[in-house]
């Protein structure tokens, strides 16, 4: 455990270090090297060392992968509901559709699930956290929290709720386990007021989290 | 398509299939509360590499058809809370359905 330096009066024990002069510090949180992260450290240090990658390609991976944003899925989105023929293509075929917009088409097949007043689609990866990174960037610590992999397959309306998303009893509400090579994207109801409105401003309501299924597209 | 590297699809959308319930030690894609189940096939995916073989650094051949099972949640757990038409939707390759 760390030092706790106390200097409040009602110490009991005696004072026998000499004064910091420094603030007090709150231990650092970042260092905890669990076996992950020495094994990573580790095999990264011997691929870098073999020539095999260079520091410089794993820190621009790194960099790419935390660049990836849910703008790009609130593009796809925005054009799925102002343009019939990509809405179409978009639920038969995701990938495809994301390389007509000029984005990358993913490593994975992406199946897009649409939002309906009868469906409503919520996403998890009970066994990991399985996420359309190229469309949503990474995904959100809670994503990949037990507690929400473990009760969002089981009790889905409750765990909605909790995100604020009340789901009407005659809707169908639709879980999707994304356990292998499939990567899921929830295509979110457009909202009511929004006729005429460019993809633009309509991107601007597809949130993370309306992608994901547990929350609505946001309304204007 | 008859392929040597694939198995070819046993299943069609709209079969009843069961998951198998077995329990093999592992890199193992199919999650424990959907072994013993049963659904309906809704698509198949496509073929896949074993990731039982894959994670090993084996071939994964011959690939696997994958389909996503949709199953009604009060089918999947006994004591489930919401509406009796919901749903989940689960990834399985065919070595693990049967009919």
């Amino acid at each position: 455990m760390a030092h706790d330096h106390h200097h409040s009066h009602d110490d009991t024990h005696s004072h026998d270090e000499t004064p910091h002069k420094h603030p007090p510090l709150r231990p650092d949180q970042d260092d905890t090297i669990t076996y992950w992260r020495a094994m990573e450290i580790a095999v990264r240090g011997l691929l870098i060392k073999k020539g095999i990658v260079s520091a410089d390609e794993v820190r621009r991976t790194v960099e790419q992968m935390d660049n990836r944003t849910p703008l790009q899925g609130a593009k796809v989105i925005a054009k799925a509901w102002v343009d019939a023929d990509f809405r179409k293509l978009l639920l038969s075929d995701g990938n495809a559709a994301c390389k007509a917009l000029g984005m990358e088409e993913g490593f994975y097949k992406l199946v897009v699930v649409e939002n309906t007043e009868k469906v409503h689609n919520v996403i998890v990866c009970t066994l990991c956290s399985c996420y359309p990174r190229w469309l949503l960037g990474l995904p959100p610590d809670w994503y990949k929290s037990r507690n929400y992999r473990s009760r969002v397959i089981s009790e889905p309306r409750e765990v909605l709720r909790e995100f604020g998303t009340q789901i009407a009893n005659d809707t169908v509400v639709r879980v999707h386990d994304s356990t292998a090579d499939m990567r899921y994207l929830v295509l979110p109801k457009r909202p009511a007021g929004t006729d005429g409105w460019s993809e633009d401003k309509l991107a601007a309501l597809v949130t993370r989290d309306a992608m994901i299924g547990v929350a609505n597209a946001q309304h204007p | 398509m008859a392929n040597a590297d694939s198995i070819d699809p046993l299943f069609r959308p709209g079969d009843g299939v069961t998951v198998r319930a077995i329990y093999p030690v592992g890199h193992v894609r199919t999650p424990y509360y959907i072994r013993g189940k049963r659904g309906v096939v809704e698509r198949l995916c496509g073929s896949y590499g074993n990731p039982e073989e894959l994670a090993y650094a084996r071939s994964g051949l011959p690939r696997q058809p994958l389909y996503r099972v949709r199953f009604l949640q009060r089918d999947v757990w006994a004591d489930y809370a919401g509406a009796a038409h919901d749903t989940v939707d689960i990834e399985i390759y065919q070595h693990w359905l049967e009919r």
